[in-house]
This record gives C-alpha cells, sequence and structure tokens, in this order.
C-alpha cells in the first residue's frame, strides 16, 4: 500500500516517452490479442478487460479488435490455473486482475498457486473503499462506529459484498486494527452476494453499517439514501465523493484501494512483457480511459507498470497478516 | 397520468426505424436462444453485448436490442419444454410438467399458443407494473431481510412435495439430493470450500445450468438409445408414427383461453411480485404460481397430466417475473437475475448510474426501455402465434435425427457458456444420474429446485443467524416472516389432506364407475 502515494507524474513523464517510440521498434508484433476475464460477462473483470480492450483499440495499439473470453469459477482460480498450466508461453495474452485476485493468492484460494508463476504487468485505475450508514443513522464518523462495534461487536452488523475473507470483509478489519481492536474475529460481518445487495439490506434496517468499493454505492450516495462515514483513500477523491472525509483524516490511517489491472503468463517473452507493460500505461494515460474512470467511478492509481510487481507481492503479504489474524489462514 | 405522458415521450425515443428492426432482431435471436438447451436469457444477453458495443449504438438502441433478447429469451424457453421435455432455460423448468404430456397428447400446437399468450399477458401486465409502480416498489424490496427470505425460500420448499409426483417420498428424497448438491463450492458467510475435494471447479458450485441439461437433454439422448438398441423395430416405428399425428391445431381457442384467464391473472401478480425481490426471480416466479394454480384448482390431480393450467401459469408467471426483475435493477441497482446482472452492466459501460435517482436523472432511458418492452412483447407474440405450426413440426423430426441433435447442442450450449471441458464432464454425469432417476420413477424438477434455492435458503438462514447473533426467534420477527411461515405450513399440509380427499373420491368413482359399467 505504500506505492500509492508515489510518481503520479513518473507515469506522465514515462507515457510522454512511450508516446515517441513509434510501436514498431519493438521486437514483439502482437496478433489476435486475447484478454481473459475470469469471470462471467458482468462484473468488474469483464469491465476490464471490456474496456481497456476497447481502449487499445482505439489507439490503435493493438491490430484489430481485442478478443475476450470469459472464464469463471473459482473467483478467478480456474483462469489462474488454466494461464499456469495451458497458456505459459503465449505472447498476446493479458488476464483481468484486481484486489480480489491479490486476496485469493494471499489466502491460498487458488490450491497450488502463487503469484510468482505469472508476471504482473500494470494496473489502470482503482476503486476506493467507503464504509456506509444508512441515512438516520445515529452514527456519523468512523470512530464512533469503531468505538460502539470494540464497546459490544454484537450490536453492529456490517454488510458487504464478498465472502468472509474477502476484500469488502478484509476493509473492515483493517479499518479496525488501525483503530486499535484487537479482537478481529469479533467483528460481524454478513457476506452477501455482491455489493448492489448487501447496500439493500443497509437501506431495509436489517444491517447496521455497509462496506463496499465507491462505485457499488455511487447511485445511492448521490440520492441521500445512505451516510459514508469514511472512505479509504489517501487522499479526499474527486467528483462526488469530495464531501466525505477519509479514515486518515479522522485519525485511523486505513487505506483500501480495490485495483484493477492484468497480469500475463508466466512464460511470456521479455519483449512481449514490455510491450503489454506500455499498452497498459498508455491507456492508463489517454483521455480517452480518464473518460471512462470518472464515468465509472474509478480513481486514479499510482503505481507505475515497473512497481506493479512489488505492489502486488506489497498487498499480499499485508492480507497475508490479517488473514492470519482472524484464523482464516494459520 | 405522468406515469403515462412519460411513457409517450418514451415512444417517441423508442420509435425509429433502427430501433424496430433492433427490437425484431432481438426477439428473434432471443426465441432461438431461449429455445436452445444450456443457452438461456444471461447467456444469450452476454453473448449479444459485444455486438451490440461493437456496433457503436447508443445506450437506448444498445438497450432496446437486449432487452429484446431477454424477452425473447423469457418466450422462447417453453418451446423445448412442451415439445421435447427439454427445459430451454430454467424459468421454464415448471412449463415441463404439464406442456409436454399436452404435447404428448397430441395438443402441442395448442400449447405453444397458448404459452404464448400467457407469456404476453404476463410480461405486459408487468411492464405496465415497471412503468407505475417502480419507485414505490422498491419499498416492497425493501420488506425483506435475511430473515424473511429464508421464510420465502422455505416456503417454496414446503410446496414443493405437492408439485410434480404422486409420490411424496420421492419429490422430498429429490429434493433433498438437489439440495445436497447445493452444497458443493466455496462456503460465503466462512470462505471455506466444501465438497470441492481440491477442485478449482467446484469452488464457484455446480452451475445449474449444467445440472439442467445433463438431467433433462442428455437423460432424455440415454434413454433413447436404450430403447432403440434394446426393442424392436416396429415399437420404434409405432413410436415415431405416435407423435407424427401429435402435433394438434396451432391455435388456442377461446373457450381454452377463458378456462386459463384466472390462472394467468394470479400467475402475473404472483410472478411480477417474486420478480421485484432481488435474489429470488423467475424461477421462483414460474414456480409459486405453478404451486398455487396447483392449490386453487378444483381437482387438482390433472395437474401434470396435461392440464392446459399447468401451461399457462409458469408461462404467465416467469415472464411476469422477468418484468419484475428490472425493478430492483433500474430502482436499486441491484440485479434479481443473471441477466439483469449483465443487463446492469450494460447500463453501467453506457454511463447510466441506475440507483434511486435513475427515474429523475435519465428519463429517456428509462421510459425508452419501458416503451421498447412494449414494443418487444407485441412483436413477440406476432413472431410467435404465426410459428406455432413451424416449431411443432419439430415433433415430426424422427427421434434418431433429433436426438443426436439434443446432444450436440447441449455440448455446443454449455462450452461456449463456460468454455470449461470439466462442465461437460459434470453435464454427462448428470445425464447419467438423470437417467437412473426416470427409470426409478424419481422426478427431475424438485432436483433442480433445490439446487437454484438451496444455496439462497442457507445463506439468508445463516445472515440472519448472524444478524441475531444466534437468535432463532429472529426468524418469525416480522409480520411478513409470519405471514410467509404460515402460507408454508398451509402448503405444506393442505396437498396431504386435500389430496387424500382427492384420491378416495377417485377411488370411489372409479369403483362405481366400475359397477355401472359391468
Amino acid at each position: 500500500m505504500t506505492y500509492q502515494l508515489k510518481l503520479r507524474s513518473g507515469i506522465t513523464a514515462f507515457a510522454l516517452v512511450a508516446g515517441l517510440i513509434a510501436a514498431p521498434t519493438f521486437a514483439f508484433e502482437p496478433s489476435q490479442t486475447e484478454c481473459i476475464a475470469p469471470a462471467n460477462a458482468g462484473g468488474g473483470w469483464d469491465f476490464t478487460c471490456r474496456q481497456v480492450g476497447k481502449t487499445m483499440q482505439d489507439l490503435a495499439i493493438v491490430p484489430g479488435t481485442m478478443q475476450v473470453t470469459n472464464m469463471a469459477g473459482g473467483g478467478g482460480g480456474v483462469a489462474f490455473a488454466e494461464v499456469v498450466s495451458k497458456r505459459s508461453e503465449d505472447n498476446n495474452l493479458i488476464i483481468a486482475a484486481s484486489t480480489a485476485t491479490a486476496t485469493r493468492l494471499a489466502t491460498n484460494a487458488f490450491p497450488g498457486n502463487t503469484m510468482d508463476q505469472v508476471r504482473w504487468v500494470g494496473a489502470v485505475g482503482a476503486d476506493y473503499g467507503i464504509i456506509a450508514v444508512a441515512k438516520d443513522s445515529a452514527i456519523n464518523t468512523l470512530p464512533e462506529l469503531l468505538a460502539q462495534i470494540k464497546a459490544d461487536p454484537t450490536s453492529i452488523s456490517v454488510a458487504g459484498g464478498s465472502a468472509v475473507g474477502g476484500w469488502d470483509h478484509l476493509k473492515v478489519l483493517i479499518a479496525a486494527e488501525k483503530s486499535g481492536i484487537t479482537d478481529l474475529r469479533s467483528i460481524k460481518y454478513v457476506a452477501f452476494d455482491g455489493g448492489g445487495e448487501a447496500v439493500t439490506q443497509l437501506l431495509a434496517g436489517s444491517v447496521e453499517a455497509f462496506t463496499g468499493d465507491a462505485s457499488e454505492a455511487k447511485g445511492f450516495v448521490d440520492s441521500g439514501d445512505i451516510k459514508v462515514i469514511a472512505v479509504l483513500s489517501p487522499e479526499r477523491m474527486p467528483g462526488d465523493f469530495a464531501s466525505f472525509p477519509t479514515a486518515r483524516e479522522q485519525g485511523i490511517d486505513a487505506i483500501g484501494a480495490n485495483w484493477r489491472g492484468f497480469y500475463a503468463p508466466g512464460g511470456m517473452s521479455d519483449e512481449a512483457f514490455a510491450f503489454w507493460q506500455e499498452a497498459v500505461t498508455k491507456v492508463y494515460s489517454s483521455d480517452e480511459w480518464k473518460g471512462v474512470m470518472t464515468q465509472n467511478g474509478l480513481a486514479p492509481i499510482e503505481v507505475s507498470a515497473a512497481e506493479f510487481q512489488g505492489f502486488v507481492e506489497d498487498s499480499i503479504a499485508s492480507i497475508q497478516k490479517i488473514s492470519r489474524e482472524i484464523g482464516l489462514i494459520q | 397520468m405522468d406515469s403515462f405522458a412519460n411513457l409517450m415521450h418514451g415512444f417517441d425515443v423508442a420509435i425509429t426505424f433502427q430501433n424496430i428492426g433492433l427490437a425484431l432482431i432481438g426477439c428473434f435471436l432471443g426465441t432461438i436462444i431461449g429455445a436452445l438447451p444450456g443457452l438461456g436469457p444471461s447467456n444469450g444477453v452476454a453473448i449479444l453485448l459485444p455486438l451490440a458495443f461493437s456496433l457503436g449504438l447508443d445506450a437506448t438502441p444498445a438497450l432496446i436490442l437486449l432487452t429484446s433478447v431477454y424477452y425473447g429469451a423469457m418466450y422462447g424457453g417453453r418451446i423445448s419444454s412442451i415439445l421435447l421435455n427439454i427445459p430451454g432455460d430454467e424459468p421454464a423448468l415448471m412449463t415441463t410438467l404439464d406442456g409436454y404430456p399436452m404435447a404428448r397428447a397430441g395438443r402441442a400446437g395448442e400449447a405453444l399458443a397458448l404459452s404464448g399468450i400467457a407469456s404476453f399477458v404476463g410480461a405486459f401486465f408487468a411492464t405496465i407494473g415497471l412503468a407505475i409502480l417502480a419507485p414505490q416498489l422498491v419499498k416492497v424490496a425493501l420488506l425483506f431481510g435475511p430473515a424473511e427470505y429464508f421464510a420465502l425460500f422455505a416456503l417454496a420448499f414446503a410446496t414443493l412435495g405437492g408439485i410434480s409426483s404422486t409420490n411424496q417420498a420421492k419429490s422430498a428424497w429429490a429434493a433433498a439430493f438437489g439440495l445436497g448438491i447445493a452444497m458443493i463450492g466455496v462456503d460465503g458467510q466462512t470462505g471455506v470450500p466444501r465438497f470441492a475435494f481440491e477442485q478449482i471447479h467446484l469452488y464457484d458450485g455446480i452451475d445449474f445450468l449444467v445440472a439442467i441439461v445433463g438431467l433433462f437433454a442428455l437423460s432424455e439422448v440415454l434413454i433413447f438409445l436404450e430403447h432403440s438398441g434394446g426393442r424392436s423395430a416396429k415399437a420404434l416405428a409405432a413410436q415415431t408414427n405416435k407423435s407424427q399425428i401429435a402435433i394438434g391445431r396451432p391455435v388456442a381457442s377461446f373457450a381454452l383461453l377463458k378456462f386459463c384467464t384466472p390462472a394467468i391473472a394470479r400467475s402475473t401478480v404472483i410472478g411480477f411480485l417474486a420478480g421485484v425481490l432481488p435474489g429470488a426471480g423467475a424461477s421462483l416466479g414460474s414456480f409459486l404460481a405453478y404451486a398455487t394454480e396447483k392449490q386453487v384448482s378444483n381437482g387438482g390431480d390433472t395437474f401434470g397430466k396435461g392440464d392446459p393450467r399447468g401451461v399457462a401459469a409458469p408461462e404467465a408467471g416467469n415472464n411476469a417475473a422477468a418484468g419484475g426483475a428490472l425493478v430492483p435493477m433500474l430502482a436499486l441497482g441491484v440485479p434479481g437475475s443473471g441477466t439483469t446482472a449483465v443487463l446492469l452492466a450494460v447500463l453501467l459501460a453506457l454511463n447510466v448510474t441506475p440507483g434511486p435517482l435513475l427515474f429523475t436523472n435519465s428519463p429517456d432511458i428509462v421510459w425508452g426501455l419501458i416503451a421498447a418492452l412494449f414494443i418487444a412483447n407485441v412483436m413477440l407474440l406476432l413472431l410467435n402465434l404465426p410459428l406455432v405450426g413451424l416449431f411443432a413440426r419439430v415433433l415430426l423430426i424422427p427421434a434418431k435425427y433429433l436426438m443426436p441433435l439434443v446432444a450436440m447442442v447441449s455440448f455446443v450450449g454449455i462450452y461456449g457458456v463456460s468454455g470449461s471441458t470439466f462442465d461437460l464432464l459434470v453435464m454427462v454425469l448428470f445425464g447419467v444420474i438423470g437417467w437412473v432417476l426416470r427409470k426409478l420413477d424419481i422426478p427431475l424438477v424438485p432436483i433442480i429446485m433445490g439446487i437454484l434455492l438451496g444455496n439462497l435458503m442457507e445463506a439468508n438462514l445463516r445472515r440472519a443467524m448472524t444478524i441475531s447473533n444466534g437468535d432463532w426467534s429472529a426468524l418469525y420477527g416480522s409480520y411478513l416472516s409470519i405471514g410467509l411461515w404460515i402460507f408454508a405450513i398451509v402448503g405444506f399440509f393442505l396437498p396431504v389432506f386435500v389430496g387424500r380427499k382427492i384420491k378416495n373420491k377417485m377411488h370411489a368413482k372409479t369403483v362405481s364407475d366400475k359397477t355401472t359399467g359391468s
């Protein structure tokens, strides 16, 4: 998580240089490119593949269209295993990934697979976490919520869209840990099928708090049905969420960025890998992509392609630490 | 009146040459996709998604194309249910129960026409409901917390026994088997894989589509193989001849429609409400519609043997649910089904944020969409009724050509959706299981209902328990849940008593028939 503050200008400079070097100078010529979305159509990974693929097409980074393949199963594990075992040499393939991928790798939820079996290309944006309560709730700030959890953990149910041990759950735990709650297991987390259902249950009054991504809650924030008590970003987000305080401002140093990016097969050639790193960087710094990000509530993520491998390592390590504390892994 | 003016505006937006053309294409493709086993509305929409994007369509035309596919698939699912006893998609499951017997009795044309009209009525009134009531209906969805959902699914299971078989023990066993299959996969409330045997393919559980295609389509093929190998050619020829005459008139008579009107009306309401609840959806809608009709009809033992009401009810129910499912999607941004999840992604990709403000912020899109639904629905009726005769001709295809085709479509369909050979193996396994269970006369519908609803039931029970800190009384803590429990208890015990009464009556009747006859 330490990489987030770095190098906004670095990326821009890198992209400028990249723009000057014409594509044909690469030894690697992409053809029939493919992006695997490790989930069914309609989810976040599918969105990442399709939108980035479309932008690469529009910017003429790849020839023709980029094919999107949906390979659902095992929370991305089926696609990961397939890439490691069968497509390891494929130079024309990238696979959509996010914090959820890192979380599952960290908790050994992909049996027999580890992060160093693939090459991590880069990130194209982040969806920062939020913690919210119903609009008529007596709770107004994150410290108030955490204090009540600390006093009586049974009185607060927190709803989120991921399974127990998944990213939505971990965000609450990160905030709780930073506020000094030691018994993380006592926190009541209720898993729903997706952020939408979880928000609905907050509105219905079944649960007291909601943890999710900013993009999931946007519609309800606009209508004023929910009260965002903390945004888990390093500084205030631009746009609709600008009026909500970060956790940091409230003295709780918790940051939860659901990054979206790509990995590539482990046996990809260095030339091809360099091509894809550049391609993702070009997309990220393009005006087209900035438009897509604002439309979809994605925030910039300050990590360059060169740093991405280390960034994923760091986030896996920190997720493992907290998962051990709640006893999810040994 | 406000809604009416808005709707007129919506028609202004929707009626262009391009949009009507897209709706026609969408309806046609949707019907085909729905009719093919393995391909349902959600895959249909997902498959056509790139097409909508690559054509560079604006928000409204793209939505018109995709919702036409959605409604079309809901229509199309019934075709293979009625003709082949193979549900084209999961909401059409209940239609097999009476649709196939009707086709066997030489009334295939009638069944198709009737179900087409029932589909139209269900979808038409659901769309009206969506147009007028969407913002208010959201409040209904908000009445349902985990405890209420659990009671609702318990209600569905309580009425399952009376549905599909005369032998309640076999139904119960089948439902339990389905529930058992539903337990496979990562448990969301603890994050621990269950019965997955370190197989990453099983982490997401068994896809009910794979189970449906295996249990219904492949087992049909296996039964055919067994019979064609063992029986004499003469018997086979007789069988083929029998089906050759069995098309019937491709229209539904006025008397038949009148007979089914109350069933259609009730089913539309039930289906629509089931659709409005996120997470319940079209399958529950058609199931509850069928269960209700079976209960309220006099002499319920005609159900399951080709009762036209048993065809009309689930079709009105699932099409109404399809319209209802758009309510939470548009007004809450919560997908109530796989299909609406894909549609939601389309909306997001088109820079439309669903949620409480959608109706005020993007009236053009919402009302254009609703107008498009009306257009698609009328188009589907016009497209479907004349084609009934053509569809019914599927029955004329000799089984030796039809069955390989069914097998091929099953394999291609499942592989096309999941891209995984593992799923194909699971499908074949289900085919064998289905073949064995058919020989044992164990109904297949409760198995699918168990798989479909088992996960939801369990997840909601455990959510309710987590929230209440393990206090069971939370399960009957609201008037709504108490009401649902009462329905569940009545639904469970009524068939036991009524069924016995009918059996006694029937017995008395046969005895008296015999005495007068001799």
